[in-house]
């Protein structure tokens, strides 16, 4: 079956449900099978799928109702920030907990969270993520760069959450 | 430039998106720049790490087995020649995707059997074509050198049909030549191998329709064994061969 673990994974992940993610992706292979005959020749197979299950999503109870809480993309994304002695990332090294990545790209608003896992774990391009999503290779580049962003921060906040916590925590043991 | 500048196009550079200039620059900046490579490194490690955690979710063994029924089993609301075109065309790809096409077919229906997954599998290709062109004298030269034989392609004029490109292909091993041809919005394959490199004998147009849902006709001539493949009627089917057969 082409692309069907790919395009399951990507139903869960926009789903957060399973059942929702099964529907979505048996929607999806019914609606492209009856539309096989329009399917382009020269235009990329895998788009045509991820955005046929992507549209089909976004016109669900589940999609409507996430799309209602995105924030508009803004004209242009603030400069990133140098890079700092202790990053989310060099935290995430030493500790490797996969978890919160997880439960960070799963807080991501949905619009960010697909343009980074089509990126990230589809590795899409840039223009494959812009045919996908049906919006210009700019606001992909914009998404894509919030998505970080934002993951980032959730990172950090819940990583220095931790280690203040593990300081505490020493603290009270070494008072014992 | 200042590192600030680079710092911005940072994951661009690492999405592998940049212009090729611009990416052999940020690579010598990166090399030389030990505040640049330490933050490049964390990107990495952050994309990897996504990645990992992105690719979570696998679909149960029931819901399979249910899609696939379903991608066998027709739909009601679609034309009767649509129907087992689509069905069997998805089929054909999940057989040739997944390798998992298992039979005992003769020799004869595995040939047919493959030139409908060549068939198939190029048109859902996101480039189906090596040589891109309506004229007759840019494709063939295109093959010289590629396929160790030469054919003659049919002058279309006064036709219905438009010539699109060619590209190599592959049957049993043996290297040959794929054209693909548009009618009314119907795209046929025409495939050209040298008759004796084939393993399997073929009668001319020996093909019953319960083997493959597409029309198909397969003729012998000078030497070289062609097909002609698609969802368009018999008729055009035939038309496109008789053009060939007359060219050749």
């Amino acid at each position: 079956m082409p692309l069907f673990d790919q395009l399951y994974n990507f139903a869960r992940w926009l789903t957060r449900n399973t059942e929702e993610a099964e529907d979505l992706v048996q929607e999806t292979y019914v609606k492209a099978l009856k539309g096989f005959a329009s399917f382009q020749l020269g235009t990329n197979f895998r788009a045509w799928m991820y955005r046929i299950l992507r549209n089909t999503f976004l016109t669900s109870r589940t999609g409507l109702r996430a799309t209602m809480t995105v924030p508009l993309d803004p004209e242009q994304d603030e400069p990133e920030l140098a890079v700092e002695n202790e990053t989310p990332e060099t935290i995430l090294m030493k500790r490797s907990d996969s978890q919160l990545v997880v439960s960070a790209i799963d807080g991501l608003p949905v619009h960010y969270r697909e343009a980074l896992l089509l990126c990230e774990v589809e590795e899409m391009s840039y223009q494959e993520i812009a045919e996908t999503l049906s919006i210009p290779v700019g606001t992909v580049m914009s998404r894509l760069s919030r998505a970080r962003r934002a993951l980032r921060d959730h990172l950090g906040q819940k990583l220095q959450g931790d280690e203040a916590g593990m300081e505490i925590a020493r603290g009270t043991n070494y008072g014992l | 430039m200042v590192c600030e500048t680079w710092k911005a196009k940072l994951d661009t550079y690492l999405d592998g998106e940049l212009p090729e200039a611009e990416t052999r620059s940020f690579d010598g900046h990166v090399r030389s720049c030990q505040s640049c490579s330490a933050d490049a490194l964390t990107r990495v490690q952050m994309k990897r790490a996504i990645q990992v955690a992105g690719k979570r979710f696998t679909p149960s063994a029931e819901f399979r087995r249910r899609v696939q029924d379903i991608a066998h089993k027709p739909q009601r609301s679609l034309g009767l020649g649509w129907m087992f075109a689509i069905a069997a065309g998805v089929i054909l790809v999940v057989a040739t995707l997944t390798s998992t096409y298992v039979g005992t077919r003769s020799d004869r229906g595995q040939v047919f059997s493959e030139i409908a997954d060549l068939h198939v599998t190029t048109l859902a290709s996101s480039s189906p074509i090596d040589v891109i062109s309506t004229d007759r004298h840019t494709v063939k030269p295109w093959f010289q050198g590629k396929i160790p034989f030469a054919f003659n392609l049919p002058e279309l004029q006064n036709s219905d049909f438009s010539l699109l490109g060619g590209r190599m292909t592959y049957l049993e091993q043996t290297p040959g030549a794929h054209l693909i041809y548009d009618v009314r919005k119907h795209h046929i394959s025409v495939f050209v191998f040298q008759e004796q490199s084939l393993r399997a004998k073929l009668d001319d147009n020996s093909l019953s329709p319960k083997e493959t849902p597409f029309n198909m006709e397969t003729w012998s001539q000078g030497g070289l064994r062609y097909f002609v493949i698609g969802d368009a009627s018999a008729a055009d089917i035939d038309s496109l061969a008789k053009l060939f057969k007359a060219a050749s």
